[in-house]
């Protein structure tokens, strides 16, 4: 049964990719673009990683496919048809892919207990962490109290990635509050 | 968006709601899958959502930008905080054994518990900022065009 939704969530996603790839329409490309996402959250909900899914149905179908679209207003919405074809990135293309698949030929098999990940530091998470921590979702207890350097490193990296945009084009977020009314009105008119 | 209906009444429904399991997610992120990332992003869809149906304006008066840009801060100083804090009581950055002095476990507790809060604080307030940087934009160049 599982099989099953693999095999359809991976081949919807491999089509939504040819037709994202095939499409010049931008606005169709942004709304698949989110459907990919979707598709994908689904894949780590089947992998058991509920909250990775979370953040991925939030982020990749939610925001930023409305980013995108507020994006495409800057610009057009039709991709520029090229003319020229050359047969250099699609062989790049095979061969990275090739390189890829030929990798995880040596990898261990998904939920393997043999597997080196399983035998560095996580049997001591799990034999300590409900005595040690006390939280009973494990996860949580590796990320924020065993890994917390690592997740204040991520969040340092967000709080950068916030601080660089608002720098570059955080002039419209800024220059909001003398012209609040004007714009509320104009608003009303749209 | 304003006039369509539909939208408006279903998003006034469901707001309250997203905001809502955004909180849950934050702290019940020690009990089930969830935790600060997961909360932020879900708090900031529901400011997107408000946004797309009330438009910029509206939103920038419920997460006023002076706020948010306070809140990418201190979100990520509570984290640090609570690490500096756990040194000054005598343990190790970010050892939240040391913040409760009787039982560590509840020490780890509260740190988590902060450290999340932390975490989620920045992530939404970042988010909603990139909405608002990206979504703003337009108007703003007409608004100089016109000038």
């Amino acid at each position: 049964m599982i099989e099953i939704v693999d095999i359809s969530l991976l081949t919807l996603m491999a089509v939504v990719a040819v037709v994202i790839s095939r499409l010049r329409n931008l606005f169709g490309v942004a709304m698949l673009a989110g459907f990919y996402s979707l598709l994908s959250c689904g894949m780590f909900v089947v992998l058991d990683a509920v909250d990775v899914a979370f953040t991925e149905a939030a982020v990749g179908a939610g925001v930023s496919t409305v980013i995108l679209l507020g994006t495409m207003l800057l610009t057009s919405s039709e991709e520029k048809a090229t003319t020229n074809w050359s047969p250099l990135p699609l062989l790049v293309c095979l061969a990275v892919g090739g390189l890829l698949v030929y990798a995880t030929l040596d990898m261990p098999r998904y939920g393997d207990p043999n597997a080196p990940i399983h035998h560095h530091v996580a049997p001591r998470y799990i034999q300590d962490s409900p005595t040690e921590v006390g939280v009973p979702n494990m996860v949580t207890s590796v990320l924020a109290s065993y890994r917390g350097y690592d997740t204040l490193g991520e969040t340092t990296v967000i709080f950068t990635a916030g601080v660089g945009l608002l720098l570059l084009i955080g002039s419209a977020f800024r220059s909001i509050r003398p012209n609040r009314s004007a714009s509320t009105t104009s608003g009303g008119q749209r | 968006m304003n006039d369509n209906i539909i939208l408006r009444v279903v998003s006034k429904m469901f707001i309250p709601f997203i905001l809502l399991f955004a909180l849950y997610v934050q702290f019940h992120g020690d009990y089930g899958p969830g935790g600060g990332f997961q909360a932020g992003v879900i708090f900031a869809a529901g400011f997107v959502l408000y946004a797309l149906v009330w438009g910029i304006e509206e939103a920038k008066r419920v997460a006023h930008p002076n706020v948010l840009q306070w809140a990418v801060a201190i979100g990520i100083l509570l984290y640090a905080g609570t690490g500096v804090a756990s040194l000054f009581l005598g343990g190790n950055f970010l050892d939240y054994g040391v913040l409760d002095h009787h039982d560590p476990v509840h020490g780890q507790h509260l740190g988590i518990l902060l450290v999340e809060l932390g975490v989620g604080i920045t992530v939404a307030a970042v988010m909603t900022s990139a909405f608002f940087c990206f979504a703003g934009r337009r108007r703003v160049d007409d608004g100089e065009d016109a000038q």
